[in-house]
């Protein structure tokens, strides 16, 4: 028989819980849940446009009654939970139901704070936390006109801007001297109120409420100096308690909120509790992100995975107020020793400013202009050492509109605007999406929409537009990301696995971490045997049919099915015999295309996979071997005329980037790697937008790392300066090494190099000569393996069953 | 509907991998998975037409090397949320051989039905 689990609230924590129990196991339990509103699961979140008249209630219903239906669960609305007995495990509705559990989760959410002032309980007096409220002050609106909000915090301006829209006559009455004092400085702070009075908002700042005046109905507000102001309607926003009263009638330890541990369980262990009604390592969470990191970890838990853990999260507010950008997160007041960057151009309305210790993001403030706000986040999560674009941060982060998307400001774009370049998708069809079929998450956007899936330079595009379309808070991404949907793992958890348990094949690594997938996925597989072939050369045996296509064909698909073949040249040397080996090729297969590749070789495009084997014999006997123009491994070093010719050469850039390509083609790596060496600094061969460049100078070799010139233009760091040919080798062969043995799979050098930080990576190369030379070593060795040329293996035979189809009679 | 064909032998085909099948007018793509099943779709995608032989085989899923897609090698159904279906024909695997059943006289028909 099914174990039974019982959900008491029906609200957003809650059922995040169950759909992702859902996603675990289907079976495990009969499902019931409680809830007191009379609704489905909505976006509490969206109340405030709702009241702003943005949105309908039925825009923000999350879960509909069917949801609720097709996955068996049993829907109990209505009525409220009134009594936990922990003794015969059953929970008692206030209508006199009972339902007995295995398993109980409580999120009952918060209730909002009514100021305890003689007159409290007057008709008129509300809080701002469900669809009920809402109603009230839409009813208020329609019938009267003064408004007061008590509270001048995110939910008090939200309902303040709803109850001004409806037509109201609103003052927002705040204790403090300035609004928002925990989410903004006074900067900030000013420059919000200053809008929000243009609008037509009036406020009382440092003013005590004292008592509510009217007879039965308000009629006023009275303040401990003695003044008053009349109102018909008042909304206390002032702050909310976790609701706690019926966990802690059935005996289970609170303190402000129901206490849990890392696995969210209370102090009695059947019994967890996740949401705003719980106190989390000393910490009650009021925002959506957390509860949804604890609602993954509840589930992992339901389903009897057990396999993570919560660990408390960072936040960051914005304001749903339309027109007004902010946006706030972390510890925006700075300290003794703490560095700020700030820019203020109040004739814009832009304010920006970023606290600094030791170069790493520690809050965060943003008026006018938040687009960067999920970066600086990110980057403030991740501990990310900024100093290498410390200098531009403020200006935002490059890549969004970089790739020619035009202006940056989401918002102002029409909805016929296109987003993703490459999948042809426009800002109307992803906000329908989003709105239509309830997604939250960037992911679910990509699924849906295939926007930002592909190269991925729209992100930042589509993350503001979930961001306004769905309330700020749902797209968080964890702090620890895992791998893919078939694990819980980080890509560092698994490296570090792979190493240092250590793990040899891709079974044993799935077992090890508790892979929820039998054989992996497309994007985890190809993952795993690139980390198990980066540290295990020469024992691991590489698997097929987990590589790419293009890895496995050793060569690129097209679009028609066939393949290109891009054969290797050394630093972009030929002679006319090469050329004309290539063209004999040509001709004899039928090459509908040739071309001269921007990495200084020919491209062969169209080629039948049948025909592969045979062009690439043809090819080895000339000399050839591949390119691995398709791999996520060493492409082409690039080299200019250099001493040799040219009349400003100051080295033998073409003979140094010979020996640098003998010494790495065929290296497999987390994603391309491409090298070139300029022989003076006019840099012809564009060595400071490459993975590894080399600028010859006078009196060495200037070494570059972590450039790109893709998606993302990046320009290179400067290494060092060396003198010899035979350095430039080393270091070479060791930035490689320490790239190929800890960046994530598909991560290039330029993004590692500013998630790990330039002086991380200058510490591994150059600090300790014995570093170096072991991380020289240990790429040598594995290029042992890895030079064996995959086109002349396949043309003598190897993996036949690739290239040849199986024939029937037709 | 004509009868059982025999195409190859297991072993032939690798595992979590594919071989093709050329008809004259149809090329089929045959699916080992784990368990040594054998499943036999169209090699074409739903999407745009990505030979769906050349992607990855995880689960009882291949994903399309062009876009991604995932398709359902059981019933050639993409699984969402993407949406679109590419003909799957019967198969079995008996002592090691592989056995298609092959609409021959009408594979041209038999591609054009509607699947869903
Ligand atoms: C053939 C070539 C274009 C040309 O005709 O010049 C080319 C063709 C492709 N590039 Fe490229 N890239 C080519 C040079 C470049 C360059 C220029 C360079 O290397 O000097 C760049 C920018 C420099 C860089 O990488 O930093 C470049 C940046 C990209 C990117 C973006 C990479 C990035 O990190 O932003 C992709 C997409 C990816 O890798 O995910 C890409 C992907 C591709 C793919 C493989 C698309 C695909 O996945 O199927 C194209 C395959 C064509 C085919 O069927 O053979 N190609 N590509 C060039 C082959 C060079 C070679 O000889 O190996
Ligand atoms: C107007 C407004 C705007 C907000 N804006 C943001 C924002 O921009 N960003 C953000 O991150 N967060 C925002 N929040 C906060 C966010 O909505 C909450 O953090 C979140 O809803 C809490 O989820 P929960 O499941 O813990 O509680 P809830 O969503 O409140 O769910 C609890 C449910 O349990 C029910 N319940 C309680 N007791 C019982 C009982 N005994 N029996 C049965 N049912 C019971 C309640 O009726 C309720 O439906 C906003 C909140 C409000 C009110
Ligand atoms: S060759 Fe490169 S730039 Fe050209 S279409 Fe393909 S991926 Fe895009
Ligand atoms: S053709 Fe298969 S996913 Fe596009």
């Amino acid at each position: 028989m099914k174990q039974k689990l019982v959900l008491i609230g029906n609200g957003m924590a809650g059922i995040r819980a169950i759909e992702e129990l859902l996603k675990y196991d289907r079976e495990l339990y009969d499902i019931t849940v409680i809830g007191e509103e009379p609704h489905p699961n909505y976006n509490r979140i969206m109340l405030s446009p709702v009241l702003a008249g943005e949105k309908e209630i039925d825009d923000i219903i999350l879960n509909s009654y069917d949801w609720y239906e097709e996955n068996d669960i049993t829907l109990i609305t209505g009525d409220k939970a009134s009594k936990i007995n922990r003794i015969n495990k059953s929970v008692e509705t206030e209508s006199g139901k009972i339902f007995n559990f295995d398993r109980l989760l409580i999120a009952t959410g918060s209730i909002p704070f009514i100021i305890p002032v003689p007159g409290a309980d007057k008709q008129g007096v509300i809080g701002f936390r469900d669809i009920a409220d809402i109603e009230t002050m839409i009813d208020f609106a329609k019938n009267t006109k003064k408004a007061v909000v008590i509270g001048g915090g995110l939910l008090g301006l939200e309902a303040a801007n709803g109850l001004m829209k409806q037509g109201m006559d609103v003052t927002v009455v705040h204790l403090m001297d300035s609004l928002l004092e925990r989410q903004l400085d006074t900067t900030a702070s000013a420059m919000l109120k200053t809008s929000l009075v243009e609008r037509g908002m009036k406020f009382l700042m440092e003013a005590q409420t004292a008592e509510i005046l009217g007879d039965d109905k308000v009629h006023g507000v009275k303040f401990a100096d003695g003044s008053n102001i009349d109102a018909d309607l008042v909304v206390m926003a002032v702050g909310i308690r976790p609701n706690i009263e019926l966990a802690q009638e059935a005996g289970l330890y609170c303190e402000r909120g129901i206490v849990v541990n890392d696995t969210l369980q209370t102090y009695d262990p059947t019994i967890y509790a996740i949401g705003e009604c719980v106190q989390h390592r000393n910490i009650c969470y009021g925002l959506v992100a957390p509860l949804f990191d604890q609602a993954k970890v509840v589930a992992n838990h339901l389903a009897m995975v057990g396999s993570s853990r919560y660990e408390g999260s960072i936040t960051s507010t914005k304001l749903k107020v339309t027109g007004i950008d902010l946006f706030s997160a972390g510890e925006f007041n700075e300290e003794d020793g703490d560095d700020v960057l700030s820019l203020n151009d109040p004739s814009q309305g832009v304010y920006k400013k970023l606290v600094l210790q030791d170069n790493k993001i520690k809050g965060a403030v943003l008026y006018g202009d938040t687009l960067d706000g999920t970066w600086y986040f990110q980057l403030m999560r991740e501990g990310t050492d900024i100093s290498a674009f410390r200098s531009t941060i403020l200006f935002g982060q490059h890549d969004i509109g970089d790739a020619g998307h035009g202006d940056p400001k989401v918002a102002a774009l029409p909805p016929e605007a296109e987003i993703c370049g490459c999948n042809g998708v426009c800002k109307g069809e992803i906000i329908d999406a989003i709105v239509k079929k309830g997604l939250f998450t960037l992911d679910e956007v990509r699924a849906h929409t295939k926007a930002s899936s592909s190269c991925g330079s729209c992100t930042g595009l589509v993350e503001s537009i979930l961001a306004s379309t769905v309330g700020e808070g749902y797209d968080e991404k964890p702090s620890k990301q895992p791998m893919c949907k078939c694990t819980e793992h980080s890509h560092d958890e698994v490296i570090t696995a792979i190493r240092d348990q250590p793990q040899k094949s891709m079974p044993a690594v799935r077992e090890a971490l508790d892979w929820k997938t039998e054989d992996g996925c497309a994007a985890c597989r190809p993952a795993l045997n690139y980390y198990l072939l980066a540290h295990w050369p020469g024992e691991y045996q590489d698997d097929a049919q987990s590589r790419f296509i293009n890895e496995r064909a050793h060569g690129n698909i097209q679009k028609d099915g066939t393949y290109s073949v891009v054969p290797r040249m050394f630093g972009g040397l030929c002679t006319p015999n090469d050329l004309r080996a290539i063209a004999d090729a040509c001709e004899k297969y039928q090459v509908p295309e040739m071309k001269v590749t921007g990495g200084q070789r020919i491209d062969l495009f169209g080629v039948k996979k049948e025909d592969l084997p045979s062009m690439w014999k043809d090819l080895s006997e000339a000399g050839f071997v591949s390119g691995h123009a398709y791999g996520k491994a060493m492409r082409t070093v690039k080299t200019c005329a250099g001493k040799t010719w040219c009349r400003f050469g100051t080295q033998n850039s073409t003979g140094l980037g010979v020996q640098l390509e003998e010494l790495t083609w065929g290296s497999w790596m987390p994603h391309k790697f491409k090298l070139a060496v300029s022989g003076c600094p006019r840099n012809c061969a564009e060595a400071t937008i490459k993975d590894f460049g080399v600028v010859c100078v006078d009196s060495g070799y200037e070494l570059h790392i972590g450039g790109n010139g893709g998606i993302k233009v990046r320009v290179t760091d400067l290494l060092c300066k060396v003198e010899t040919e035979e350095q430039v080798l080393e270091y070479c062969g060791a930035f490689i090494q320490k790239y190929r043995e800890e960046a994530h799979y598909l991560e290039r050098t330029a993004p590692w190099v500013e998630r790990v930080g330039l002086e991380y990576v200058k510490e591994a190369i150059l600090e300790d000569s014995e570093q170096r030379k072991a991380l020289y070593d240990r790429f040598k060795y594995s290029q042992k393996f890895a030079q064996i040329d995959p086109w002349k293996e396949r043309a003598q035979g190897a993996e036949s069953h690739e290239f040849t189809n199986l024939k029937i009679a037709g | 509907m004509s009868d059982w064909i025999q195409i190859t032998q297991l072993k032939d085909i690798p595992v979590l991998g594919s071989r093709v099948i050329e008809t004259e007018t149809v090329r089929i793509a045959l699916f080992r998975n784990s368990h040594d099943q054998v499943f036999a779709l169209r090699d074409q995608c739903p999407h745009k037409q990505g030979p769906l032989s050349q992607g990855i085989v995880h689960g009882s899923t291949v994903t399309c090397p062009l876009h991604n897609w995932k398709i359902d090698l059981a019933t050639g159904e993409a699984l969402g949320p993407d949406e679109g279906c590419t003909h799957a024909y019967s198969c079995k695997v008996e002592e090691g051989k592989v056995y298609l059943k092959l609409p021959l006289e009408v594979a041209n028909t038999a591609v054009a039905r509607d699947c869903a």
